[in-house]
C-alpha cells in the first residue's frame, strides 16, 4: 500500500474522471492521474502508483530502480501485483 | 554475503557504511527513528543494520497504517457489516487480517458478513455502482499517502450523485504522531529518517519544527536500501557538524512543497478530528481526518449507528511499545510463539510494514549472518 509501484502511461481515456490506462508489470490497468496531470504528464511517461492513483511522475531510470527494489521484496511485491491485477477501475 | 550482493551498487553501499562509521563519535550511542513502515520493511529485508556500526541503532516508528488502527475501530467496522445485511464493507488487503475483539474481517466473512478486499477506493466506488441495491462502505486507512485517493474518490462519488457509497474514515496524519513520540518521556532519539511517500504529498516543510524546536535532524528518504543508507549518512554528517536541518535525500520524488493538488483536495474533503485513538499511542489530538461538512452525506459514521467503544489491547500485546520504538519486536513476550503472521495477536504482525512481521520474516536470520567486513 505504501511502497508504490511504477507504471507507464499508455492512454488517457477519460478527461472528466482523469483516468488513464497504464501498464504495470505487463498488465494493463486503469488508474486516476488527477494528482499529476498538471505537471505535464504525457503518454509514455512513468508514474509511481499508490492504490490506483498516480502520485508522482518519475523518470525511466527511477522506474526500473524502483521495480528492481520491489521485486527483491518478494512476497509483498507478488501481493501488490495480484491486487493490481484484480483491480477494475472504470 | 547474499545481502550485499543484492544491493544495486555494493561498492557504494560499502562506501556509505564506511563513512557512517567515521562520522560516529567514539563512545556515543545514536538512536535514529525510521518513521515509515516501508523503511522498516526495507531495513530488515536488506539487512541495513549490517552496514551500521553497533553504536548506530535504528528504532522503528509508528508509520505503518495498519499497525496504528485500534481494536475499537476494527470492531466498529465489523459491527456495521454484521448488523446491516445490505452492507458490503470494502478495505485494503492488509486490513482483512487485523484482529478485533470479535476476530478479523476474515472471521466476519466466515460468519456471513460481506467484507471484500479492494486494491483502490475507486474499486469500492465501482462496486457501489454495480450494486445499486446494496450499501457500499470503504473502510479507509492510511497516512497522507492514501488520504488523497480517498478524497478524490469522494469528489467523484459526489459529482456522480452515487448515494449508496460512504467512507468509514480512519485516515491519520504523520506530524502529530511524530510530535507524540518527541514528547514521550521513554525515548531519547537523535534524529529521524523521514517517510518518503507521505512526503510526496505533504512536502518537507511540515517537518521544520523538528530541528527548530527539538534540535533534531530529519532526512526524507527513498525506499531502496541505498537510499536509507544515504539518508543515515546525511543524518550522521549533520550530527557530526552539530547541525539540525530538514534535508531531502529523495528529492527525485519528493517536492519540497508537496503535491498542491492533493493537499487542496484533502482540505476540501476532510477536516481534522479533535482527537483520535492510535493503537498503543493512545489518544492524540488533531491526528486524524474525518469527512468535512461538505461530504457529510458520505460519512459512514453519520449514516450508521457505530458502537465507538474503546477496546483495550489484549494483555499480552506490546504493540504500543513497539510502535513507539521503546521495545524491539523480539522483546515482546508473545513474539514468534503465540503471535506470528499466521496467527497475529497484534497489528504489527499483520502488515508486512509492521516491525514485528518484518523482523519475523527477515530479521530472525540476521543474527545468523556473518559480520560484514567493509
Ligand atoms: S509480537 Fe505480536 S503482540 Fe507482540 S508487539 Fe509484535 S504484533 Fe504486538
Amino acid at each position: 500500500m505504501c511502497l508504490g509501484i511504477p507504471g507507464q502511461v499508455i492512454e488517457f481515456f477519460d478527461e472528466t474522471d482523469q483516468l488513464a490506462k497504464v501498464e504495470v508489470t505487463g498488465v494493463k490497468r486503469n488508474i486516476n492521474v488527477g494528482l499529476v496531470r498538471d505537471e505535464g504528464l504525457e503518454i509514455g511517461d512513468w508514474v509511481l502508483i499508490h492504490v490506483g492513483f498516480a502520485m508522482s511522475i518519475i523518470d525511466e531510470d527511477e522506474a526500473s530502480t524502483a521495480m528492481e527494489g520491489l521485486q527483491l521484496l518478494g512476497e509483498q511485491f507478488d501481493t501488490e501485483v495480484e491486487e493490481i491485477a484484480a483491480s477494475r477501475i472504470e | 554475503m547474499r545481502f550485499v550482493d543484492e544491493y544495486r551498487d555494493p561498492d557504494l553501499a560499502r562506501a556509505l557504511s564506511a563513512k557512517i562509521s567515521t562520522l560516529a563519535e567514539p563512545g556515543r550511542h545514536y538512536k535514529l527513528m525510521e518513521v515509515c513502515g516501508g523503511h522498516t520493511h526495507a531495513i530488515y529485508r536488506f539487512g541495513v543494520h549490517d552496514f551500521l556500526p553497533e553504536t548506530v541503532e535504528l528504532v522503528h516508528g509508528p508509520g505503518c497504517p495498519v499497525c496504528v488502527i485500534p481494536m475499537g475501530r476494527v470492531d466498529d467496522g465489523m459491527a456495521i457489516a454484521e448488523r446491516n445485511p445490505d452492507v458490503i464493507l470494502t478495505c485494503f488487503g492488509d486490513m482483512m487480517r487485523v484482529p478485533g475483539s470479535n476476530g478479523s474481517f476474515l472471521d466476519g466473512n466466515a460468519r456471513g458478513a460481506d467484507i471484500r478486499m479492494v486494491y483502490s477506493p475507486l474499486d469500492a466506488l465501482r462496486i457501489a455502482r454495480q450494486n445499486p441495491d446494496r450499501q457500499v462502505i470503504f473502510y479507509a486507512i492510511g497516512f497522507e499517502t492514501t488520504a488523497p485517493s480517498t478524497a478524490l474518490t469522494l469528489v467523484r462519488a459526489k459529482r456522480e450523485g452515487i448515494t449508496n457509497f460512504s467512507v468509514f474514515c480512519n485516515h491519520v496524519t504523520i506530524i502529530p504522531a511524530i510530535k507524540a513520540i518527541l514528547d514521550s518521556p521513554d525515548l531519547r532519539l537523535d534524529a529521524f529518517v523521514g517517510p518518503g511517500h507521505v512526503s510526496t504529498v505533504i512536502g518537507c516543510r511540515p517537518y521544520e519544527f523538528i530541528p527548530r524546536d527539538h534540535g533534531k535532524p530529519l532526512v526524507c528518504a527513498g525506499f531502496e536500501p541505498l537510499d536509507v543508507l544515504q539518508a543515515i549518512e546525511m543524518i550522521m554528517r549533520q550530527l557530526a557538524d552539530g547541525r539540525a536541518e530538514v534535508e531531502n535525500q529523495y528529492a527525485r520524488i519528493v517536492p519540497w512543497d508537496g503535491n498542491r493538488q492533493a493537499l487542496a483536495t484533502m482540505a476540501d474533503v476532510f477536516e481534522l478530528r479533535p482527537y483520535f485513538e492510535w493503537r498503543g499511542l493512545g489518544f492524540i489530538s488533531h491526528s486524524a481526518l474525518k469527512l468535512s461538512q461538505r461530504y457529510a452525506d458520505f460519512d459512514t459514521e453519520l449514516r450508521y449507528d457505530v458502537p465507538g467503544v474503546r477496546v483495550a489491547d489484549p494483555k499480552s500485546c506490546q504493540c504500543g511499545e513497539v510502535l513507539k520504538g521503546v521495545l524491539k519486536p523480539w522483546e515482546c513476550k508473545v513474539f514468534g510463539t503465540a503471535c506470528t503472521p499466521e496467527t497475529p495477536i497484534g497489528t504489527c504482525m499483520v502488515s508486512s510494514e509492521g516491525a514485528c512481521a518484518a523482523y519475523y520474516n527477515y530479521g530472525r536470520y540476521a543474527k545468523k549472518r556473518l559480520p560484514l567486513h567493509v
